[in-house]
């Protein structure tokens, strides 16, 4: 919820924002952004998914070639305020491939990136202009996200597990809350809940 | 796990066909864009290998060479008489020494792909060879099944023609029963193999029969020119008995799709009312083609180069 409200103070108008997010772990954080910009504001803000591995930059160094992920891109990128929307940044690869994917659909008038967690490690000169959570880790660390959706007034990062000291997979638990207070929790468009890995 | 070169269905296991239809119904997505391209093999050099002409396959690889940003270069060869393997090994050393990512080869014998498989350094992928196997064909054929359909397993898919001569007859054989189709060939008996049962298919010599309740009804390409007075008495009674019009594909299932590897004789194995309308998916065939290629050139291209 605060990363929506930010998101909102500097996009200068709504109707040009358009939220794109990159598959798999960007999907269900642009979801629940899609649905506090509306709580919030009122506007619906559009939603794509744009899968970046036809523009990655290892491919030709890899022995086998990783599985596409669904690209759908409802409304053209012209002249929108384009958010690029990711669960974890380290290196800033994917976020690289995502703004040279973003340019053949055509031009956007900014470009921007949402992520929930930003682990550093950056390899590229990208910046992260909304961040849930920054959260140091060792290069080799893999960071778990357990992303749950329940029901409360305010969105809500609570980081519980640290990991043992000795441990070489940190683990977080996320749990984000949004939407208003009263609703039951297995109401239907509500995001099921998520557990997922995300890659260094 | 896909291998380094794709030159049979026979070679591929059910997974490895469900990866390349799951890759090229992410690449549809590409032909519906304005640009359209990736970046993806960028700087690759695709060489098309054609001893036999085919201006469809050959433009199909090439313009899904092109929308995965790959160098495609044209290499059509008419075949001399003269010492075919000689001539055959020639080219292959010619090419290596071009450093191609990935060689597609089109020839008129069976096993010529795999002979240049074993002495390219690059991937080899079959576009057809001579009466064995045609996999790209196959595929973009289940690629446009599932699309239909949803899925293939339980299916009943009829093929209709000379299943004896034909390649994309037997790399949809391999395909559609390792995807859990239940198969069937028709066709007059001097075009239906001694043993193709052993394929695991049912062979029909009575259309009626072999299309009854059938969700996909495929009709290949009579060689005319070819196999008059050897394997039928006639064009015209062929297409009287085996050639596919509404009136007969009204023993299919209501919703049968009717499928051609094209190009078509029109009034020989199907008739024009179907040749231009649904039920028949010939055009979603030709445009799946091309992403089905993609999906096989970012599989295997680079790959084995090294």
């Amino acid at each position: 919820m605060r990363m929506a409200h930010e998101i909102v103070e500097s996009a200068d108008g709504l109707d040009r924002l358009y939220l794109v997010a990159i598959p798999n772990g960007g999907v269900p954080l642009g979801r629940i952004l899609v649905e506090n910009l509306e709580s919030l504001t009122g506007v619906h803000v559009p939603l794509g998914i744009l899968d970046t591995t036809l523009y990655r930059d290892d491919l030709a160094i890899r022995g086998s070639r990783p599985q596409l992920r669904r690209t759908e891109m409802p409304s053209s990128v012209d002249d929108r305020v384009v958010v690029l929307v990711e669960d974890v940044v380290s290196t800033g690869r994917t976020i690289r491939a995502g703004m040279d994917a973003l340019m053949d659909f055509g031009r956007p008038s900014h470009v921007r990136v949402v992520a929930l967690i930003d682990r550093g490690h950056r390899e590229l000169p990208i910046k992260i202009d909304y961040v849930g959570k920054n959260i140091p880790t060792q290069y080799d660390d893999k960071v778990i996200l357990h992303v749950e959706v329940a029901d409360a007034d305010e969105a809500m990062i609570e980081n519980e597990a640290g990991g043992e000291p000795q441990a070489k997979v940190g683990e977080l638990r996320i749990v984000v809350r949004t939407g208003q207070a009263g609703r039951p929790p297995e109401s239907p468009h509500r995001e099921p809940a998520e557990t997922r890995e995300a890659g260094a | 796990m896909i291998g380094r070169d794709i030159l049979g269905i026979e070679d591929l296991s059910r997974e490895d066909i469900e990866t390349i239809l799951e890759t090229a119904e992410r690449m549809q997505e590409i032909g519906t864009r304005e640009v359209k391209k990736v970046p993806t093999l960028r700087g690759r050099t695709l060489i098309n290998l054609f001893f036999e002409p085919s201006t469809r396959t050959q433009t199909s690889f090439e313009i899904a060479g092109k929308r995965l940003a790959a160098d495609v270069v044209n290499f059509s060869v008419a075949d001399s008489s003269v010492s075919k393997r000689e001539s055959l090994l020639d080219t292959a050393k010619t090419l290596d020494a071009m450093d191609p990512d990935v060689v597609v080869v089109r020839h008129k014998v069976a096993g010529v792909p795999h002979r240049l498989a074993e002495v390219l350094k690059a991937p080899v992928i079959n576009a057809g060879d001579g009466a064995h196997e045609h996999p790209s064909q196959a595929l973009l054929d289940m690629l446009t099944v599932r699309e239909q359909k949803g899925q293939i397993e339980g299916l009943t898919v009829t093929i209709i023609g000379d299943i004896a001569h034909s390649r994309v007859a037997r790399s949809n054989i391999y395909g559609f029963t390792k995807l859990g189709a239940e198969v069937r060939v028709a066709g007059p008996p001097t075009m239906l193999p001694a043993q193709i049962e052993s394929l695991g298919v049912k062979a029909f010599t009575n259309l009626r029969d072999a299309i009854e309740g059938a969700d996909v009804v495929m009709a290949l390409r009579i060689q005319t020119e070819r196999l008059e007075g050897a394997c039928f008495p006639s064009v015209r009674e062929y297409a009287a008995t085996f050639g596919l019009d509404r009136a007969k594909l009204r023993f299919a299932k209501e919703d049968a799709i009717v499928m051609h590897p094209g190009p078509v004789n029109r009034g020989v194995e199907l008739a024009h009312e179907l040749a231009d309308n649904r039920p028949s998916v010939i055009l979603d065939q030709v445009r799946n083609g091309v992403a089905l290629r993609m999906a096989l050139l970012y599989q295997v291209a680079g790959r084995g180069g090294h």
